[in-house]
C-alpha cells in the first residue's frame, strides 16, 4: 500500500463513528461605519512604522518628499516614472497594496500591478506603501473576503521584528527595517 | 433549608475544625445541617493520579450517599469541582451512572457559592480583626469560576483588613499527588507563593481549600514565617463573642 | 548542528529538579513568560468576540479532523492543480528520505530553513547532515540554538532559556565575521543575525519550511513569522519544500479569518505578527513540494479524548502561562514539544515506553491555566488525566492506592483508619521516610487532630 493510501486508511479508521460538529460563527464580520482611516493610522503607528494621512491631491508631493534622493524600486504599474532596477543595491521600494486592515494595522500585498514581486518588497531596507482610504477594511474577515487565494499574498504589520530575545519585540531583522505608509484620503 | 454537609476526606481526617465552622456558620444562617454518615471521598486523588477504576467506585458511592438532598455544601472548591466538572466525564453517556451524576452534581455547592447564590447573603455577621490575604486556589478559580464570591464575603467581615495577594491566580504547587511526584517544582512554586504572601504583610492566609493550605501552610511553617493559614469557613464562623 | 532529543535519559521529576536549581534559567524564564503573559492578556482583552472566535476555532479544527481524509484529498488536488507536487510520509524516516532525495535532485548541498516544528520533530537536519547536506536555520532563536549546539526549549522561542548576555556570548564565540564590539543590546544582536544570514539568503537555491495552515479548498499554504527570514526562504530560492503535519489543514479560505486572529494574539501577544506569507502551488517560477506528515498523528486521532491535542496551532500560550514550565524549563520535557501541550502530545506521538515519556502526563499540577488561554480550547487537564490512567504505575504506588481506595470506599473502614491515625498522632516524625519524604523535605506536616470530624459529629450530634 502506498503511503498515501495507508495514511488515508488510518485516518478513516481513526474517526469512524465519530460525530461531526457544526461550526458556530458568532464572531464579528461585515463591520462598517467606523473611523477606519484613523484606526488604521493609529495601529500602524503602534508598530513603530511612519504614517502620513494625506488628501489624494497631495500624495504626489508627499511621495516626492519621502523618496528624496533614494535609489528606489518603482514596480510596473505604479503611477510614477523612473526607478532603480537592482534589488540588492536599491535603498527602498515603493508600492501600493491590495487591501489594508484597520484593527490590526496590516497591509496586504497581492503582488499585482504597482505592488512589485515578493523579492522587490523584501530585500531593500525601506518600504514605502501608499494605501487608498477605500482599501482599508475593519478587520481580518473583511480583508480575506476581498483577497484572491490564487495570488501570492504578503501580509505586513509594521517593520521586520523579532520577539526572540526575552520575548520582547525588537524592530529590524531581515525584512525592511523602515516601513512608511501614506494613507491617501 | 435542609443542607447536607460533604465534609471531604481531607477535612474529615485532618481539619475537623473547618467542618465544625461550616456547621456553626450554616446554623447561624438558619440552615438545618445534616451529615450523611456513609460519605467518604469524592475520588479525586484516584482519578487524577490515573486510578480511574477506584475513582469511579468512589464517585458511585458519592452519588448514592447524596442522592436525596436538595443541596450539598462542600468546604472545598477542589472537591466540589471534581463532582461538578469531572464526574460527568467519568460515566458512559446514557448510562445509569450518568443519570445519577446529572441528578446530584448540580446540587453540590462550594461554601461561598452556597452562601451567595443560594442563601443570597454576603454579610454573614462575622468578626475577625486581622490582616488577611486570600489565595483563590485553581479549582475554585478556573474550575468552579467562583470569581470574587469569597472576597465579597471576606469584605463584609467586621474588623478584617483584606490585602490583595500578588500573583494570586497562580497555582501554589500542591496539585494533589503532584506535590510528591514532582517535589522540586512543587516546592519552587510553593516558595514563590509564600514570598508573595509574606510581601502582603498579612497575619493570616485564607483559602477555600485545606489541601492547598496544607501545602502552603507546611511551607510557611517550615520557613518559620509566623503566618497562619485558615479556611474561609473558619473566618466566616468567627464572631465577636467567640473572640 | 543542534543536539537530538530522541533517546534522552531521565524523567521529568529528575530533569526539573536540576532546572529549578539553575537560578539564571529561573530568572530568564520568569522574565520572558511574565512579559508575554501581559502582552497576550492585553491584545486578547481588546477583542470583544474572543470567546466566539475560540469556539469557532475549536469547531473548525474538530470538523476538519472528523473529515480529514476528504480534506487531504481536496488539498492534494488543489496544490497539484496549482503546479505543486504532493508527497505523503507515514513517519519521520519516510519524510526525511523524501526531503533528502528532493534536495539531492537539485544538486545542492546547502539549504536554508524557516523555523518549523514538524522538521524538528522528525530531526530533518540530522538526516540531511548524514547525506552531506547542511541545513541552516534562519529564525533568530533557532540560529541561537543551532550555533550554541543546544536544545530548543520553547515552541515559539526555542532560545527562551537564554538571555541577551548569553546570546551575545554565543554569537561572539560561534558566528564567523561577528561585528567587533558586539553589545548585548537586542537591536545590535538582531543586526548581527541580519548580516550573518544576508548572503546566504541571496545565494541559497533550496529552502525548507513548515506551515501554520493549509487550506484544502484552495491549496494555499500559510506561514506566520516576524523577522522576514520566512519571506526570504519562501520567495527567493528556486526550490521550496514544505513539510507539514496532516492536522494543519483548514477546510476553506474563509476559515483563516478565525485563525489569523487567534494565533498572533495568543502567540507573540501582538494584534498581528509582522509578516504572513500565503502561496498556492508553484509561485513566480518556483519548484514547490509539499510533504504531508503523519508520524503518529493518526494514532492520536484514534483516541477519543486525546485527539483534541491535534487542534493545537502551536501558539505557545499554554507554555507561557504554565507555572510548571516556568520553573522546570523546556528541556525537562525531553521533546521539541515542551510545556502543557508537550505533556499531552509527546506521550501520544511517541508512546509511554520510556521513563521520560511516561512521566510527562504527571508534569502538571492540573491548575487549568493552560486550558483557559488555549485559543482552540484544548482541555489539557482532561487529556493529562486520561493519559495518567494509561501510564504505567510503580508497584508500590499501585498497592498504596489500592489500599487507600479500599479504605475510602466504606465509611466504617475510614473511621477506623482515622482513629488509628489519631492514636498514633504523637508518633509521626517531622521527616517522613521513603517516597513521602518528598513532602517533608520542604514542608511541615499538619498536626493530626485528636478526633476526626465524623467522630466529633457522632459524639455531639447523633446523641
Amino acid at each position: 500500500m502506498s503511503a498515501r493510501e495507508e495514511i488515508l486508511a488510518r485516518v478513516r479508521k481513526a474517526v469512524a463513528g465519530a460525530e461531526d460538529v457544526e461550526i458556530p460563527r458568532h464572531y464579528r464580520t461585515n463591520r462598517q461605519g467606523e473611523d477606519l482611516v484613523g484606526l488604521f493610522a493609529e495601529r500602524v503607528d503602534d508598530y513603530r512604522a511612519i504614517v502620513h494621512v494625506v488628501p489624494a491631491a497631495e500624495v504626489p508631493g508627499k511621495l516626492d518628499a519621502c523618496l528624496g534622493e533614494r535609489r528606489m524600486i518603482i514596480p510596473d504599474g505604479f503611477d510614477r516614472a523612473g526607478g532603480w532596477d537592482d534589488v540588492n543595491t536599491a535603498d527602498g521600494v515603493v508600492t501600493g497594496c491590495a487591501v489594508a486592515i484597520a484593527e490590526t494595522g496590516t497591509i496586504v500585498l497581492d503582488h499585482g500591478p504597482g505592488q512589485g514581486t515578493r523579492a522587490q518588497t523584501l530585500v531593500p531596507d525601506y518600504h514605502l506603501c501608499v494605501v487608498r482610504a477605500d482599501q482599508i477594511v475593519a478587520g481580518v474577515p473583511e480583508a480575506l473576503a476581498r483577497l484572491d487565494p490564487a495570488r501570492p499574498l504578503t501580509w505586513i504589520s509594521g517593520p521586520s521584528a523579532t520577539s526572540d530575545i526575552e520575548l520582547n519585540r525588537v524592530e529590524g531583522v531581515h525584512g525592511p527595517r523602515t516601513l512608511e505608509v501614506i494613507i491617501s484620503t | 433549608m435542609r443542607v447536607a454537609l460533604f465534609i471531604t476526606c481531607v477535612n474529615d481526617t485532618l481539619f475537623p475544625g473547618t467542618g465544625k465552622a461550616v456547621v456553626s456558620l450554616l446554623r447561624r444562617l438558619g440552615c438545618d445541617v445534616d451529615f450523611p454518615a456513609a460519605q467518604t471521598c469524592c475520588g479525586q486523588m484516584h482519578v487524577n493520579t490515573g486510578y480511574r477504576e477506584e475513582g469511579v467506585r468512589l464517585a458511585r458511592h458519592f452519588t448514592e450517599v447524596f442522592a436525596g438532598y436538595d443541596a450539598v455544601v462542600a468546604p472545598s472548591g477542589s472537591c466540589a469541582a471534581m463532582v461538578r466538572e469531572q464526574y460527568p466525564k467519568l460515566a458512559k453517556p446514557g448510562s445509569r451512572g450518568a443519570a445519577a451524576i446529572a441528578e446530584v452534581a448540580p446540587k453540590v455547592h462550594e461554601l461561598s457559592e452556597f452562601l451567595i447564590d443560594v442563601l443570597k447573603v454576603e454579610d454573614v455577621g462575622a468578626y475577625f480583626p486581622h490582616r488577611v490575604t486570600y489565595h483563590p486556589t485553581c479549582h475554585s478559580l478556573r474550575g468552579l469560576r467562583l470569581g470574587d464570591r469569597p472576597t465579597r464575603l471576606l469584605q463584609h467581615v467586621r474588623g478584617l483588613e483584606l490585602v490583595p495577594l500578588p500573583g494570586a491566580e497562580e497555582c501554589c504547587g500542591f496539585g494533589g499527588t503532584f506535590a510528591v511526584k514532582n517535589p522540586a517544582v512543587s516546592a519552587a512554586m510553593g516558595a514563590d507563593k509564600t514570598r508573595n504572601i509574606m510581601d502582603t504583610g498579612a497575619e493570616v492566609l485564607c483559602a477555600a481549600d485545606n489541601s492547598c493550605l496544607m501545602h502552603i501552610g507546611g511551607t510557611l511553617s517550615r520557613q518559620k514565617t509566623g503566618v497562619r493559614t485558615m479556611h474561609l469557613a473558619e473566618i466566616l464562623a468567627s464572631t465577636e463573642e467567640a473572640q | 548542528m543542534s543536539a537530538t532529543f530522541l533517546g534522552m535519559p531521565g524523567s521529568f521529576p529528575k530533569n526539573s529538579r536540576k532546572a529549578v536549581q539553575n537560578s539564571q534559567l529561573r530568572f530568564n524564564l520568569r522574565k520572558a513568560t511574565h512579559t508575554i503573559r501581559g502582552k497576550r492578556a492585553g491584545v486578547v482583552g481588546e477583542l470583544p468576540d474572543w470567546q466566539e472566535l475560540r469556539a469557532a476555532g475549536k469547531a473548525i479544527k474538530d470538523h476538519t479532523l472528523r473529515n480529514l481524509d476528504r480534506y487531504l484529498l481536496q488539498l492534494e488536488e488543489a496544490v497539484t492543480r496549482a503546479g505543486g507536487t504532493v508527497h505523503w510520509a507515514r513517519d519521520a524516516a519516510e519524510a526525511n528520505r523524501i526531503v533528502t532525495d528532493l534536495v539531492k535532485a537539485t544538486g545542492e548541498t546547502e539549504v536554508v530553513k524557516v523555523k518549523s516544528m514538524a522538521t524538528q520533530e522528525i530531526e530533518l537536519n540530522q538526516a540531511l547532515a548524514a547525506h552531506g547536506i547542511t541545513a541552516y536555520e534562519t529564525d533568530l532563536a533557532e540560529l541561537i540554538v543551532q550555533l550554541g549546539d543546544d536544545f530548543p526549549s520553547h515552541i515559539l522561542v526555542p532560545a527562551i532559556h537564554r538571555n541577551r548576555s548569553e546570546i551575545r556570548e554565543i554569537f561572539l564565540d560561534k558566528m564567523p565575521h561577528v561585528p567587533p564590539g558586539l553589545t548585548d543590546d537586542p537591536p545590535a544582536l538582531a543586526e548581527a543575525a541580519r548580516l550573518h544570514l544576508r548572503e546566504r539568503f541571496l545565494r541559497s537555491k533550496v529552502a525548507i519550511s513548515g506551515a501554520n495552515f493549509m487550506v484544502a479548498e484552495t491549496g494555499t499554504l500559510v506561514v506566520l513569522e516576524s523577522e522576514g527570514n520566512g519571506r526570504m526562504c519562501l520567495s527567493l530560492p528556486e526550490t521550496l519544500i514544505s513539510v507539514v503535519g496532516i492536522e494543519k489543514l483548514l477546510p476553506s479560505w474563509r476559515d483563516l479569518e478565525v485563525f489569523l486572529q487567534l494565533l498572533p494574539r495568543s502567540s507573540t501577544g501582538e494584534r498581528m505578527n509582522p509578516y504572513t506569507s500565503m502561496w498556492t502551488g508553484a509561485v513566480e517560477g518556483q519548484d514547490f513540494h509539499l510533504v504531508l506528515l503523519d508520524n503518529g498523528r493518526t494514532d492520536v486521532l484514534a483516541d477519543e479524548v486525546g485527539r483534541q491535542a491535534l487542534r493545537c496551532i502551536r501558539c505557545s500560550a499554554c507554555l507561557n502561562v504554565c507555572p510548571v514550565y516556568e520553573r522546570a524549563g523546556g528541556h525537562a520535557y525531553g521533546s521539541v514539544y515542551p510545556g502543557p501541550i508537550g505533556a499531552i502530545l509527546t506521550p501520544q506521538l511517541r508512546g509511554m515506553s520510556s521513563e521520560l515519556d511516561a512521566s510527562l502526563p504527571f508534569a502538571s499540577s492540573l491548575c487549568g491555566a493552560c486550558y483557559d488561554v488555549c485559543p482552540v480550547a484544548i482541555d489539557i487537564p482532561e487529556v493529562l488525566v486520561d493519559l495518567r490512567a494509561k501510564a504505567p504505575h510503580a508497584a508500590a504506588e499501585k498497592a498504596g492506592m489500592k489500599v487507600a481506595g479500599w479504605i475510602l470506599n466504606d465509611h466504617e473502614r475510614l473511621a477506623k483508619a482515622q482513629r488509628a491515625a489519631t492514636r498514633a498522632r504523637k508518633l509521626v516524625p517531622k521527616r517522613l521516610p521513603g517516597p513521602l519524604s518528598a513532602w517533608t523535605d520542604t514542608r511541615d506536616l499538619p498536626e493530626i487532630p485528636e478526633e476526626s470530624f465524623r467522630d466529633w459529629w457522632e459524639r455531639n450530634e447523633r446523641a
